[in-house]
């Protein structure tokens, strides 16, 4: 017996009768003899709910994990504190165990909170229409292109050199697929070259750019902006959402999609994922968008309620011709979302971003000050930046672990051009004596 | 089902009037009726041009999506901007209320369309 | 809490605050010396200020509006929504996963690279296969992974006349989006009375023009497909890979598998067969499996191993490319691997025969009182056609009406070529009694229709709310909420 599987012996029998077969076996008879799996599986045993929890807790213990240490590490997963209420919600298995809300009368609640995470986005971008998530930011990123190609029957998409590069590679690979052409517009000073716009023509269908970018700096949205809509192109704008507790929001510049990756509203680092993507866009080409969107209305009796709405551009309706093959959403993690959003609320966004801006720069001048390190990138930062070392990589990497700091990411693991030049990322969660400690252990790197 | 003599109807049920040297495009009563409730209609720009027969938009209902395709070849010189905030009125009339204005660039193309009887005949064989 | 109508931004009063950050230790300096003001935000987002038993009691009314596997039965077909163990819950909220960056040292995660790379081999000894990605995001990016890679290996033959997928009228929607997001075009072909793919259709298709041919097996009928091992070779005679869509998986295991019938890639629904929760739509994930020689294609990084450690390996020349920002749906993998050891590989034989037996009995319940359009054994599901009451309900009818019973109805209108379909699944972890109430209910249904269809109509009328305007929410959108 099973756990999980009810059937008793009896039962068995019982049911054989009924259906009127005499073994289990008769109930394959279907599955032609020469493709049949005649020997057992060479997998595992079954293992008791004890053992499965010492396994797994071994396997665990095998990773060093970021409780344990202090983290400098970002670039696109994000150490920010999560409130206890997040994983209480989120663990609630009315929520967890339920289906797409393909039946609404007993899927408000998936329905509800989808509405509320497309509100809340929806305020924090700036963006008229935020749908109920995609499966993180690098693919979020791709479907754009693939979105704005559409909008505008235009063969190329350009995206700026400054973006995540794994984004960039996602990128790559949906576009090559799906014979989009794709543009690099190059980077000086750690930022969009703006005369590299000058790449973009009447094929161009869109502009893609990261603001904070991956260098963690602010890029100058204003002068992108102008050059991509005077060639009528469309702006895809990737942001994270906690930087727009301050940061001026893709609908403030006049962005027509956006995209981000929003792990950092509350969702575990998990090794990378599941994360949660976001695509959003103008009013005006919402009807274009890829994946779930939900939408108010009204029951039978004038009661408020929820749906899945503008299902036509979806797979399941519209098959071949569909805005996009996607049929789920990240729904737990925009549950995540939701609730870390309500947690923090309109102040504390702000709040959290303030904190984030000022620790990253208190931290970027005190590494100056070692002498070890010199800024190759001008401009503004939010919670992450750039500093070129004197010294080696690896060591620093190495003293810092001894030391239960988890240091910045060597860029080079990207760019072999971009040998020493460090990411830093400084998170709310970071305090003036972890700063200050990293900053004494690699004082004394030699 | 409504059928409107004096139009010129395509097999993928549009209908083509021709008025005073315009000619309008939209979709049948039967083809309203078979799609329920519009939601949307996807409307093409005005300068577009279409070959017979091409997709030039969509109307939508809640749980279809049907392409709409030119009876004729032509460019588009206006939409009916109306159905953008009502949809619902191709419902209402589906001969009241065309989906765009072309001007023909290949009358031969008209030729091969039915009129209201062979129409009739043809949704009695669909269905 | 039923009448609980409230959303989280009524509950707003300025002054409130549900988080308490630690005071910022460092030395600090007004914004505007950090950020230029024309780089700053202007408007305020509108965003909820509550306390914390605000938010609590809010989400918790909603989850108390949800229908779940928890909550009871629910048999939609294709969907395979069978109990969710919280020993996996439990497993993947370990710190020692959860806590973990995706750069960081590989010598620091070597328990997670571990896992990945047993599982993507216990994976390949289910499917019999050679090779697996574990970064699919869900059945669809595993679809869309398994085509990229169709369309490389053909690329790289030079071989890019063809451009044609071959699937059944039978299909998912998702199997044609996902011809047209690699650029192919495709072909659909008719199903054979039985509901299995047409031969003579088949052989019609294909030429030097077929790059590939995408089914699931058992069918969307829950029909197992008889002649795969002949549709398959003429599919690779004619030049062409041959695409398991994994979705029907629980069925089989341990019975056969799809790298026996000659299957070339394969995706698997781990949220359906390996039971990983459904999460309301998401996340999931859809491993892609190959056999040896298309292993080179697959996304990179792969997971390697090398004497007793493990690493990613970037280095694939080969591959299509990244698929995902980092490695995939980690914490659903540790879900699936924690159910994997649970069960073993007796136990996994077990479900796929209990979850047959299960619908064949359904079925052998049902077919006497609705029409069973293809009466054979079945696998783990069933269609039936509610044609037979079309005069005076239908089958959405029906569905709704079972919500008012306090079940979840079964999946409707698909496949596309059964009218008025109801596809039945019940999945091996529900009990005799359970399966014989829902033939009750079925059958007392059906007798309401008969006698007083307005029942059916109305219904249902003890949910939260009734059915919803959907032409409303569609023709003017309303997608947030407003200030």
């Amino acid at each position: 017996m099973n756990r999980y599987i009810p059937l008793t012996q009896e039962d068995q029998k019982y049911m054989l009768e009924k259906i009127g077969v005499k073994s289990i076996d008769d109930l394959f008879s279907d599955i032609p003899e020469n493709i049949r799996f005649n020997r057992k599986l060479d997998i595992n045993q079954s293992y008791s709910e004890m053992e499965v929890r010492k396994i797994m807790k071994k396997l665990s213990d095998r990773n060093d994990n970021l409780d344990d240490y202090a983290s400098f590490l970002g670039a696109g997963s994000y150490d920010h504190y999560i409130p206890s209420v997040v994983r209480h919600i989120a663990s609630r298995s009315e929520f967890y165990t339920s289906y797409t809300p393909y039946q609404p009368e007993v899927s408000q609640g998936t329905l509800q909170y989808i509405f509320e995470f497309q509100s809340m986005m929806g305020e924090l971008t700036g963006m008229d229409v935020i749908n109920a998530s995609m499966y993180d930011g690098a693919t979020a990123t791709a479907e754009a292109a693939i979105m704005a190609i559409r909008v505008n029957n235009r063969s190329k998409v350009a995206v700026s050199s400054t973006i995540h590069p794994e984004t960039l590679k996602v990128l790559e690979t949906y576009c090559h697929f799906r014979e989009i052409e794709l543009i690099r517009i190059p980077e000086t000073d750690g930022k969009t070259d703006l005369e590299g716009l000058k790449l973009i023509d009447s094929d161009t269908s869109a502009v893609i750019i990261q603001n904070p970018n991956f260098y963690g700096i602010v890029e100058n949205v204003a002068q992108i902006e102008k050059a991509t809509h005077d060639n009528k192109s469309l702006l895809i704008m990737s942001v994270d959402p906690i930087s727009l507790g301050i940061i001026k929001s893709p609908g403030e510049y006049g962005a027509d999609i956006v995209v981000g990756e929003g792990q950092s509203l509350g969702i575990p680092q998990n090794f990378g994922g599941p994360y949660l993507g976001f695509i959003g866009a103008t009013e005006k080409l919402m009807r274009k968008m890829p994946g779930r969107i939900c939408g108010l209305t009204n029951d039978v009796d004038g009661k408020q309620g929820f749906v899945l709405t503008l299902q036509a551009r979806e797979q399941h309706i519209r098959r071949e011709k569909a805005t996009s093959n996607i049929c789920s959403n990240q729904s737990l993690c925009a549950l995540m979302a939701v609730v870390y959003l309500s947690v923090m609320g309109r102040e504390g966004i702000t709040d959290v971003a303030k904190q984030c801006i000022s620790k990253a720069n208190y931290a970027m001048e005190k590494l100056l000050e070692t002498q070890k390190f010199k800024r190759i990138y001008s401009g503004p930062i939010f919670k992450e930046f750039v500093l070129e070392t004197t010294l080696d990589a690896d060591k620093i990497e190495k003293a810092l672990f001894d030391e239960k700091i988890i240091g910045p990411l060597d860029l080079s693991r990207f760019n072999k051009n971009k040998k020493n030049q460090l990411l830093f990322t400084v998170t709310e969660k970071r305090t003036k004596e972890e700063i200050d400690k990293m900053i004494d252990i690699i004082k004394g790197v030699q | 089902m409504k059928i409107l003599e004096g139009l010129y109807y395509a097999k993928s049920h549009e209908w083509l009037r021709i008025e005073d040297g315009e000619a309008f495009v939209g979709i049948s009563d039967f083809a309203q009726h078979e799609l329920g409730d519009i939601v949307f209609v996807d409307l093409p720009s005005v300068g577009d041009e279409f070959d017979a027969q091409d997709s030039f938009g969509a109307v939508e209902s809640v749980k279809a999506a049907s392409d709409i395709y030119m009876p004729v070849s032509g460019v588009i010189l206006a939409v009916n901007e109306m159905l953008e905030e009502s949809p619902e009125l191709i419902n209402e009339d589906a001969y009241e209320n065309w989906i765009i204005k072309i001007k023909i660039t290949d009358e031969t193309d008209i030729e091969v369309l039915m009129n209201s009887v062979q129409y009739e005949e043809h949704i009695q064989e669909e269905e | 809490m039923k009448n609980y109508d409230k959303l989280i931004i009524d509950l707003s009063k300025k002054g409130r605050k549900a988080y308490a950050l630690p005071d910022n230790d460092v030395d600090s300096k007004p914004l505007d010396d950090y950020l230029p003001k024309e780089l700053q935000r202007v408007t305020e987002p509108y965003l909820p200020e509550v306390y914390e038993v605000d938010v609590i009691r809010h989400y918790t009314n909603l989850s108390n509006k949800n229908y779940g596997v928890d909550t009871g039965f629910y048999p939609l077909g294709s969907c395979t929504m069978k109990y969710n163990p919280k020993i996996n819950e439990d497993m993947a909220s370990l710190d020692g996963f959860t806590k973990l960056h995706p750069y960081q040292n590989e010598n620091t995660v070597q328990g997670s690279l571990a896992l990945l790379y047993d599982l993507g081999q216990k994976l390949s000894e289910i499917t019999g296969m050679d090779g697996f990605s574990l970064q699919p995001a869900a059945g669809a990016q595993g679809e869309l992974t398994g085509l990229m890679i169709i369309k490389k290996y053909h690329e790289d033959r030079n071989d890019t006349k063809r451009r044609k997928i071959i699937v059944p009228d039978s299909s998912h929607g998702t199997n044609p989006a996902t011809v047209t997001a690699v650029g192919y075009d495709i072909i659909e072909i008719k199903s054979d009375k039985n509901g299995g793919v047409d031969m003579e259709a088949l052989k019609a298709v294909l030429n030097d023009e077929t790059a590939g041919l995408m089914l699931t097996n058992p069918s969307t009928l829950g029909l197992f497909e008889r002649n795969i091992a002949e549709i398959s070779r003429l599919v690779h005679e004619a030049g062409g890979l041959v695409y398991y869509d994994g979705a029907n998986l629980n069925a089989i295991m341990g019975i056969a598998r799809p790298g026996d019938m000659g299957f070339d890639i394969v995706h698997l629904n781990l949220h359906k067969t390996f039971t990983t929760p459904h999460g309301g739509g998401g996340p999931g994930a859809g491993p892609v499996g190959v056999r040896a020689d298309l292993v080179d294609y697959l996304p990179y990084p792969t997971v390697e191993k090398k004497e007793d450690s493990y690493y990613l390996d970037h280095n694939r020349p080969k591959s299509i490319g990244r698929i995902m920002g980092f490695y995939g749906q980690f914490g659903v993998l540790v879900r699936a691997y924690t159910y994997i050891l649970t069960m073993g590989a007796e136990g996994l034989k077990r479900v796929s025969e209990a979850a047959v037996l299960n619908a064949n009995y359904l079925q052998s319940q049902l077919k006497e009182h609705f029409k069973l359009p293809i009466d054979s054994i079945c696998k783990h599901e069933f269609v039936l056609s509610g044609t037979d009451g079309l005069s005076q309900y239908r089958t959405l009818d029906m569905a709704k009406r079972m919500l008012d019973y306090g079940i979840h109805p079964p999946t409707i209108y698909f496949p596309l070529i059964i009218d008025e379909a109801m596809m039945i699944e019940p999945t091996e972890t529900e009990t005799l009694e359970t399966l014989d109430r829902f033939i009750e209910i079925m059958i007392k249904i059906k007798k309401e229709g008969e006698e007083n269809p307005e029942l059916l109509h109305n219904a249902p009328i003890t949910t939260v709310v009734r059915r919803l305007d959907e032409v409303k929410a569609a023709r003017k959108p309303v997608v947030k909420w407003s200030r």
